[in-house]
């Protein structure tokens, strides 16, 4: 199988690389952190590498709004390349603030005549929170990041991140198009009974969503902080598990190009 | 042009519903709905660009449409409602207003100047007394921002204007004592006279008056900030113990005592001595595996928390990562801890003095500048605790801390002669410069003062973007030396390192943040992010490309060289030439008079008792113990993916863990435990025993979940009252003096410390002192994390043991606390059997022997079984409490704080090995764990003391803080 090579970019502020690159490396893959300014100077560069994973943190402070001001840059610099870079059957992850950008970059659904369609708002309870939430995929999503994950137990670590859609019928419209890939749910895996199982306010309890092509995700939880069995907040009480729930979610991306 | 961006939220007003709230708890009324009806936020642009283009930059950048709607308007306009705009003070750190400059440009949109606001709209004639507290108290903090009534005025946003170099002698040499002391007094210098009239001689030799910058640099070097002149002082202290008096002089205390006993401990340890820098560099460093060295610090930042809570937490946190980052050559931070102590939230707004903020706006505020730098920084906050006291409504404390990890090849450093000195990271304004004052209210400042003065907001992605740059140019070798600049700026950080060689420095090569700052104010302004560097020269292009790289501003600022003199210059004028031995060894010693009456225990007076069930209730609702998940969930306490054991746990995710578990490589299994420990209260009574139970405290929370007693290191803060009143200073000498003997007889060295002494307020008819506070902070290796242990009940069927002996110490306890009472005695440390316990304790639990384990801190045994069974969800009968704490009656049974106990949860198939590990040392079987979810606890009469649901312990704990 080819190892493959990721492409985890570093922007001023970015604070969940060193972890997002252990996850990867656990998976199998070679990982390298890249500044986006070594980007902007040859956006070619992008194409050395088969995933392009944007972490999470704080980039440029989240000044204005959460990824905003990374998500101008994607926009403003590297639009041409993403788009070849997808195109060419590759694949991008962006966790939390690197959801939050490629999301604002327009990468997951494009803005239309009227502006931009969705965005990733204020949490309704008004704070930022770290609190391990439960998660189902839904059943016939597009995104290879899932293959064969039903559940997942992760950490959401965020301010903003409720799923917030202009209008109802691009809500239906994504799930509709298998675009809606993630859900906040309860402990057994069911509907959530509203906070804290969705614990930010998303509309259709949304937590991460994929492109058209499937093949560019965002999600607001933290896949790379369950990598370690050690991880898990209650491993004292039910034990070390084999692995941490994340993982898969890496393997998924690195399989995806043994296939 | 200058433009108004104007953004309103489309639904829920979240900001009028936290300011009228805030409203009408300051006055206990429901007007707040009346005096804002809605809010916005907005920008000021300032730049050659039509309205279109304003327009542009609002869509495709300041606004989202999907949940915001915007406009653009010149600036002045009235839109038919009255609305009060709070602006930030010209020269306040706006870190929204620097991005939207730098992501402007990325847009090709040419802006000049940007400013942020927040607006609220409401009627024009609100009754002053209410205007007064919503503008002052509300809507704007006074140290920082400013309200504007009704439009914007059409002003340019520009700060500063060039400033003419004009050279400042100040004229000394003749001047008497008072003119001396009315000098230092009124330069702000907070020399004493004899320091004056050393100044004096020092220049009367040098046949000159000294320059306004040398007086200054003389001024910080010898700070009590700086210098901890009264700690390293003489003190004659005096102990007064059942009329017998007893006088020791101390030449120099901490040297004598906390550092000492760290000195007597590494000739103990031998060849085991795993202290590799210790009150040496910025913060203290032991080992840790092959390849890395752990390093810690914790600082205060008090004074600035109390003007401008959010701004002085968050520069306290930003200052206290730069300390590892400034160690060695550079350790890469792996977590933060943070400690406040507040007056409590419901205080009385009507009884607040003059000046002093509310206690519930202070705690916001804190826990808030906390958050925004920490989880910014990519650091999680991981342990900490706040302890509520009236005392500390005037001068609240926060203490943040740091660890770190650094290579074991890197902990060496020394500027070399022909280094640049080489200032990275945040440009230099008049942020933090003595005198500052905030005397512009105008939204346009001509006048030469830029405010933020006393109060700095940070910006953490100034500093994480230096982090980064730090640790690749580290890993490349390409400086010799670095130090952070925090008090007393480069005059304090090149100061220092050039202490052994000499330094040369053309201030007019400091980047600035604005025109106008003289070259005295360059030197000392401490503006936050900035660390500095001795490069060789060689080396220099490729630093300067890695910086550049990342969009990190580097400047050589001068040389090292080996003159023994500091040398400053502006635009080639000489400024200040002063011999560094001077300035490091001139100082005059302090000599200070310390005396502390001990007083014997008096039997417990005042209050009413309260039955057993209700106490546990209660002191579980208390401020100081209730839950603190709405501050902990604020922080991220995971990123990095290094946490092992969080800071709440149980089967809820929501018990309160006694410490945490940090794996700081990733993979690795070794692990790093933190914990604190601090009661003041126990101080009132004495202060030798508070300093020995909180060291006992911070020891046994780290044991409690792993830690290896045998690996410990501690670190003090001291937060006290005005020293030059001899029993308070009396009260800090013996706390140090139980520092160094419980240090010794534990084997844990001290490896760091701070102390921040004068927290007093005074007004015209109120003192308020704050209780002498020590904090102790305890980081301790855990060989393997996979035996980590928690706080909560695991499984039915187990037997509980309690660890150590209780005995009748109520003095100072929680359940004195909620009943009223005073007096008693204070929890004691046995410290020849305390060291014998932790290390039986270590051996259980890495032997696989504890299910769970919860040390006893306030409120005793009830609330420790308590926390322990309803964050497990497994009740608990304890059945046998009379045998093993005997001699005492039920209440102190209960709720004695006596020090080194524990509960563990034990298989019943492991009693027998547990028991044999602990030969000879108090363990006695109290309980067993049960499927009912209920705590209960009989008396020694047989009868129930205690038969509580878990549930509605766990409410009572949950309910004061759930925000």
């Amino acid at each position: 199988m080819a190892t493959p090579s990721v492409l985890i970019l570093r922007a001023p502020g970015a604070n969940c690389d060193m972890e997002a690159q252990f996850a990867f490396e656990q998976a199998g893959a070679v990982a390298k952190r890249i500044h986006i300014n070594r980007l902007r100077e040859n956006p070619a560069l992008l194409h050395q590498y088969q995933i392009l994973m944007i972490p999470g943190g704080f980039s440029f402070g989240d000044d204005v709004a959460a990824g905003k001001i990374l998500a101008n840059q994607l926009t403003a610099f590297l639009s041409d390349e993403l788009r070849k870079f997808r195109d060419r059957e590759k694949l991008i992850l962006g966790v939390c603030n690197g959801f939050q950008a490629i999301l604002k970059a327009g990468l997951l659904l494009p803005s239309d005549e009227e502006g931009p369609m969705v965005t990733l708002a204020h949490n309704t309870q008004g704070k930022f929170e770290d609190r391990w939430i439960h998660l189902a995929t839904v059943p016939g999503n597009k995104s290879p990041f899932l293959k064969g994950i039903n559940q997942m137990y992760l950490p959401i670590a965020h301010g903003e991140g409720n799923f917030v859609c202009r209008k109802e019928w691009i809500l239906k419209g994504l799930e509709q198009a298998g675009q809606v890939v993630l859900r906040y749910a309860s402990p057994g895996g069911g509907a959530p009974n509203g906070f804290p199982d969705n614990p930010n306010g998303s509309q259709g309890d949304i937590a991460g969503v994929c492109d058209a092509s499937g093949r560019v995700m965002g999600l607001m939880p933290h896949p790379e902080r369950h990598i370690l069995p050690t991880q898990h907040p209650r491993w004292t009480r039910e034990g070390l598990k084999k692995e941490g729930d994340g993982l898969q979610l890496f393997r998924n991306a690195v399989e995806f190009f043994a296939e | 042009m200058l433009w108004e961006v104007e953004i309103r939220p489309l639904g829920l007003d979240g900001e009028r519903e936290r300011v009228c709230d805030e409203f009408d708890l300051l006055t206990h009324s429901q007007r707040g709905a009346d005096w804002v009806s809605s809010s916005s936020r907005g920008f000021l642009l300032e730049g050659e660009i039509d309205r279109a283009a304003a327009e542009q930059l609002m869509k495709d950048l300041l606004a989202d449409l999907v949940v915001e709607e915007a406009s653009v308007f010149e600036v002045g306009h009235t839109s038919g409602t009255y609305s009060f705009t709070v602006l930030l003070k010209p020269g306040v750190m706006d870190p929204v207003a620097e991005s939207v400059l730098g992501a402007a440009a990325d847009l090709g949109v040419p802006l000049k100047a940007v400013r942020t606001f927040r607006r609220y709209f409401g009627p024009e004639n609100i009754p002053s007394a209410d205007q007064n507290l919503l503008f002052r108290k509300v809507l704007a903090n006074d140290a920082i921002e400013q309200v504007i009534l009704g439009p914007l005025k059409p002003e340019h946003l520009a700060l500063g204007k060039p400033y003419a170099f004009k050279k400042t002698i100040v004229p000394l040499r003749n001047l008497g004592d008072d003119e001396l002391v009315k000098l230092s007094k009124e330069g702000q210098l907070a020399l004493n006279l004899d320091e004056m009239k050393t100044v004096q001689a020092h220049f009367k030799e040098q046949d000159r008056d000294p320059t306004d910058v040398e007086l200054e640099t003389v001024a910080q070097t010898w700070s009590e900030h700086c210098s901890h002149k009264t700690l390293k002082g003489t003190i004659d202290y005096t102990e007064i113990n059942g009329g017998q008096r007893k006088t020791i002089r101390y030449g120099n205390l901490l040297k004598e005592t906390i550092f000492g006993a760290t000195q007597e401990l590494r000739k103990r340890f031998g060849a085991d001595d795993w202290c590799v820098s210790v009150f040496a560099d910025n913060a203290g460093v032991v080992t840790f595996d092959e390849n890395f060295h752990a390093c810690i610090k914790v600082e205060t930042h008090n004074h600035p928390s109390a003007i401008e809570p959010y701004g002085g937490a968050n520069t306290g946190l930003g200052g206290v990562i730069r300390d590892p980052l400034g160690t060695g050559l550079g350790a890469k931070p792996i977590c933060n801890t943070d400690v406040f102590c507040f007056a409590n939230p419901d205080f009385p707004p009507d009884d607040l003095p003059t000046g002093v903020i509310h206690p519930r706006r202070t705690m916001i505020g804190v826990v808030s500048g906390v958050r925004d730098y920490g989880n910014r920084m990519g650091i999680p906050t991981v342990n900490g605790a706040i302890v509520f006291d009236e005392r500390y409504l005037a001068n609240p404390l926060v203490f943040c801390g740091t660890l770190g990890i650094i290579p074991v090849d890197k902990v060496e450093k020394a500027s070399k002669p022909g280094d640049y000195i080489v200032a990275v990271g945040g440009r230099t304004g008049r942020d933090g410069i003595h005198g500052a004052t905030f005397s512009s209210l105008e939204l346009t400042d001509e006048s030469e003062t830029v405010s933020g003065g006393a109060v700095q907001i940070g910006n953490a992605i100034a500093e994480k973007k230096v982090l980064d740059v730090i640790l690749q140019a580290r890993d490349l070798g390409l400086y010799s030396a670095i130090t952070d600049c925090g008090a007393g700026g480069f005059s304090s950080a090149v100061g220092e390192m050039g202490a052994d060689l000499g330094a040369s420095v053309q201030l007019e090569k400091c980047p600035l943040k604005y025109a106008g700052l003289s070259y005295t104010e360059i030197w000392i302004s401490e503006s936050q992010e900035r660390m500095v560097l001795a490069v060789p020269p060689k080396n220099w292009p490729e630093l300067q490309a890695l910086c550049a790289g990342e969009g990190v501003e580097a400047a050589i600022i001068g040389t090292f060289e080996n003159t023994g003199r500091l040398k400053l210059s502006y635009q080639g004028e000489p400024v200040g030439d002063v011999a560094m031995h001077f300035l490091h060894d001139g100082r005059p010693t302090t000599a200070k008079v310390a005396e502390y009456e001990v007083k014997s225990a008096t039997p417990a007076t005042g209050g009413t008792a309260m039955p057993p069930a209700d106490a546990l209730l209660k002191i579980l609702g208390s401020y100081s113990v209730c839950s603190k998940e709405w501050v902990i969930r604020q922080y991220d306490h995971e990123v990095q993916g290094g946490s092992v054991i969080k800071p709440l746990t149980g089967v809820m995710n929501d018990g309160p863990s006694d410490a945490s578990v940090v794996m700081p490589v990733l993979g690795s299994m070794k692990g790093l435990a933190v914990a604190c420990g601090l009661n003041p209260r126990y101080g009132d009574l004495d202060t030798y025993h508070m300093a020995a139970t909180a060291i006992d405290e911070a020891v046994r929370n780290v044991v409690a979940v792993g830690g290896n007693p045998a690996r410990t290191a501690i670190l003090d803060n001291f937060c006290w009252g005005n020293v030059n009143d001899p029993a308070i200073l009396g009260s800090l000498v013996r706390t140090s003096e139980a520092c160094r003997d419980v240090a010794l007889a534990f084997g844990t060295p001290f490896v760091s410390g701070k102390d921040s002494l004068n927290n007093q307020y005074t007004s015209a008819n109120r003192k308020i002192s704050i209780p002498g506070t020590l904090l102790v902070t305890a980081m301790a290796h855990v060989d393997d994390v996979r035996q980590c242990v928690t706080m909560d009940l695991k499984e039915t069927g187990n037997e509980l043991y309690l660890v150590g002996t209780t005995k009748d110490e109520l003095g100072g306890s929680h359940y004195h606390l909620i009943t009223g009472q005073t007096g008693g005695q204070v929890p004691t440390v046995d410290v020849s059997t305390a060291p014998k316990i932790f290390k039986a304790m270590h051996s259980a639990i890495t032997g696989g022997l504890i299910r769970s384990c919860h040390d006893l801190s306030e409120g005793g045994f009830a609330v420790s079984i308590a926390e322990m069974a309803f964050a497990g969800k497994i009740g608990a009968d304890i059945t046998e409490l009379t045998t093993a704490a005997p001699g005492i009656d039920d209440t102190a049974r209960l709720f004695s704080e006596s020090a080194t106990r524990f509960v563990i949860e034990v298989k019943p198939a492991n009693g027998a090995a547990l028991k044999k590990m602990f030969d000879g040392l108090p363990l006695a079987k109290v309980g067993t764990t049960v499927k009912e979810p209920r705590l209960r606890i009989a008396g020694a009469d047989g009868e129930w003391l205690v038969w509580a649901k878990l549930d509605s312990l766990k409410e009572a704990w949950q309910k004061p803080l759930r925000w």
